[in-house]
């Protein structure tokens, strides 16, 4: 039967897409999941600036530069410890040392960066190192700063630096180290001059132990596939964990709701009676109940945890209209003749319900599943946005949430909403595209129609 | 066993609750079958044929209003059992049933060996495959070819399907099944081959049947007794070699007037009026406003007369 089902979804094209967007949310899903373990995802996600700090904020993704037809810079970092920044050490004769850091670096972009900043290490017991800057550009200039005392976990921010800021003639340092003066650019169309600047750091050392490193950190203002978030975050991270997040319970959801409902519905008309009265008026208190104000409710008030709002979705879902819907069906299977010979030959209540009743249901269930896959995973990112989002888990309506909360339109970061939305669009589509095709193919009524 | 019946049905009485009133379907049924006996229940439609059937297996729908008599089956008072036991110890073991439209009787789900085997492995508690190994053998008894096993009931024909549903009811080998019409709706030919295949069961199985059916001319070629039915009661029984070239009751007359002959010249007869509506009935002889020799007498009840071995519910054989 699910041979004959699948040769016959190939016939309708959009079926084909539906199945095609399906299968790739799903090796997406299963990429993500095999890629960046569970605790790994965590840890890129709320580990904090340490995890982060290689980041720009709120960049967008690196593929704009196709679209926008510039060449902005992405992040790229210098680091003396693990030599790709040169680093010389002279030992003096009174005890002290020279620490020499040459930051050599080629700048070919069509923007300023977004920041820089040097993460110092620095080894020392009681007497703090000294350190002094100076910026060669790519035309000959030179700026002398700096000359200040490190503790051993000092970051330098360039930009909050006023001093260096005036000596590049009041802008600000990240953009006045790099733009090409003689250039005339009308002011804030400035263009960054193309080329190899240098940063030589010099570091004076008072004791025999005492060492210095620093990381240049230069910030561009495009990163990765999917850009970063007010925090610095990768948003790959979590348009990837997203995936699994969404479909698990999508499908979770779906599948528990139907299938729930449906033996229940079973379960119901078959005893009729009380269990059937029971049964129709729970549902019908239930429909008049504020579905997603429950939901909020517990996740305010009990557990914000995607189980637990999964168990409350799935709870809430089965005493729908569905209920009734298959109610109608069974009590037309029900008197059936060979219900009543299963009776006949001696087929207990509940060989009956679960052999002879559910399966007459199994075609229309398999449609009305799939197509109700999407409104989970839209429930699952609406609960989100609304802020009762998992609080561990990353997911796509959390970004929409982050978004929301950073004003992310206002300010113009279009690609932190677009990116969730465009993947919770493609999971509407491909599965709506599917059940869609799956009910002409399954309901008796809709067939070669 | 000779002394022992294997059914004796008494004073059985089955009365649906409607909104118009009771519905007495059927209504103080006596009658007993022997061991490897045939008895053929004749009547129109509508007459409590069906739910007499019913009424003897207890599958009994949700508006029972009055549900009583006796029905001893193999010595056994089966009445007295609850419902579970009744389901575990009578129900497919002592006497199964072949349903009214018994082609639909299939689930459309399950393939048909599937099907057969269903009842073996409820009551025998076989395990899947001993059940279908059974299965097969009781194709073969009905001549059902054995690779029919693994199709769905949509692809066998009506006769098919027919010889599937008795199939199933044999699979329990019990002593007594009960066919409810088991060849309406099918060809001539297909209602012929289905009764050669009851015959040899009942000859090589030594079942009983109680076959229900309104087809006069068929049901002959297999039966031992025949009850007439009309009106929810048991009007006339006898053994079927003194009943058909002479029946007792006036409407058992009007019904054997009714077939068509092949060879005499002889138009077939008809019953004036309709059979009483089983919700208002009439008081006395149920059969009087349509009977042509009705007389004083049929005012009142008629009890069953003995004649000749033979038993029947009129006054004129009082």
């Amino acid at each position: 039967m699910f041979k004959k089902s699948f040769r016959e979804i190939t016939r309708y094209p959009s079926a084909i897409v539906g199945l095609a967007v399906v299968l790739l949310m799903f090796v997406v899903a299963i990429y993500a999941v095999i890629k960046i373990p569970y605790r790994e995802a965590i840890r890129l996600w709320r580990g904090g600036e340490d995890v982060w700090y290689h980041n720009p904020r709120n960049a967008s993704p690196a593929w704009m530069n196709f679209f926008w037809g510039k060449n902005l810079p992405e992040s790229f970092f210098l680091n003396s410890a693990d030599g790709t920044a040169e680093k010389t050490v002279v030992e003096n004769p009174d005890g002290t040392r020279q620490i020499t850091i040459n930051y050599t670096f080629d700048f070919p972009y069509d923007g300023f960066p977004q920041e820089l900043i040097l993460y110092f290490d620095v080894a020392f017991a009681e007497k703090q190192p000294f350190i002094a800057m100076e910026w060669l550009t790519p035309d000959g200039r030179r700026f002398q700063f700096g000359n200040i005392g490190v503790t051993a976990q000092q970051t330098y921010r360039f930009s909050q630096d006023q001093k260096l800021s005036r000596k590049v003639g009041g802008m600000a340092p990240q953009k006045g180290l790099f733009w090409d003066v003689f250039s005339d650019a009308r002011p804030g169309e400035e263009m960054p001059l193309k080329g190899t600047y240098q940063l030589i750091l010099t570091g004076t050392t008072f004791e025999p132990d005492s060492d210095i490193d620093a990381e240049l950190v230069v910030h561009g203002q495009v990163a990765g596939l999917a850009g970063t978030d007010h925090q610095r975050r990768d948003l790959s991270v979590a348009l990837l964990w997203g995936t699994p997040v969404a479909l698990i319970f999508g499908l979770v959801a779906a599948l528990g709701t139907s299938v729930l409902t449906m033996i229940i519905a079973a379960i119901g008309t078959w005893y009729g009676g009380w269990v059937d009265e029971m049964i129709q008026r729970i549902t019908e208190v239930n429909l008049v109940l504020p579905f997603l104000s429950i939901l909020i409710m517990v996740g305010t008030f009990y557990s914000r945890s995607i189980w637990t709002i999964l168990g409350m979705t799935i709870l809430l879902s089965i005493f729908t209209g569905s209920i009734k819907a298959y109610r109608a069906i069974f009590l037309q299977v029900k008197e059936s003749t060979y219900i009543e010979a299963a009776r006949a030959y001696g087929a207990g209540n509940g060989r009956i319900i679960f052999h002879y009743l559910i399966p007459r249901m199994i075609p229309l269930l398999i449609p009305g599943l799939v197509s109700s896959i999407p409104i989970f995973v839209f429930l699952e990112a609406s609960l989100a946005v609304l802020g009762i989002g998992d609080p561990v888990l990353p997911t796509w309506g959390k970004i929409i949430f982050d978004a929301q909360t950073q004003d992310a339109l206002y300010k113009g970061f279009y690609y932190w909403i677009l990116e969730p939305a465009a993947l919770l669009m493609a999971t509407g589509l491909g599965f709506a595209m599917l059940g869609f095709a799956l009910d002409r193919i399954f309901n008796p009524r809709l067939r070669g129609i | 066993m000779a002394d022992e019946k294997l059914l004796e049905v008494k004073k059985l009485v089955l009365h649906f609750a409607t909104t118009q009133g009771p519905v007495q379907a059927v209504d103080g049924v006596d009658f007993d079958l022997d061991y490897n006996r045939a008895v053929v229940i004749l009547g129109e439609s509508g007459c409590g044929k069906t739910s007499l059937a019913k009424a003897i297996l207890r599958l009994l729908p949700r508006n029972v209003k009055t549900y009583s008599g006796e029905v001893w089956l193999g010595g056994k008072d089966v009445m007295s059992l609850d419902e579970e036991e009744f389901r575990q110890n009578v129900r497919w073991v002592a006497m199964s049933l072949v349903p009214q439209a018994a082609m639909n009787a299939l689930n459309p789900v399950l393939r048909v060996g599937d099907q057969v085997a269903e009842p073996a492995m409820i009551h025998l508690g076989m395990k899947k495959e001993d059940a279908l190994q059974l299965s097969l053998k009781m194709f073969q008894h009905v001549g059902v070819p054995a690779d029919f096993i693994s199709r769905y009931p949509f692809e066998l024909s009506g006769g098919m399907r027919q010889r599937v549903a008795i199939a199933m009811a044999l699979v329990t080998s019990p002593n007594l099944i009960i066919l409810d019409e088991p060849t309406s709706a099918l060809d001539l030919l297909t209602q012929a081959n289905i009764f050669n295949v009851l015959k040899r069961i009942k000859k090589e199985l030594g079942t009983s049947f109680i076959l229900i059916t309104h087809d006069i001319a068929t049901s002959s070629e297999l039966a031992d007794i025949v009850a007439v039915m009309y009106a929810g009661q048991i009007v006339e029984v006898g053994e079927a070699g003194k009943f058909f070239p002479a029946p007792l009751h006036p409407y058992s007359q009007k019904l054997m007037a009714s077939v068509p002959r092949l060879r005499a010249n002889q138009d077939p007869d008809f019953i004036i009026g309709q059979p009483p509506s089983l919700i208002a009935l009439p008081s006395g002889c149920r059969f009087a406003e349509r009977c042509a020799e009705r007389f004083e007498r049929c005012k009142q009840d008629p009890p069953m007369f003995e004649k000749n071995g033979r038993k029947v519910r009129c006054w004129k054989y009082a």
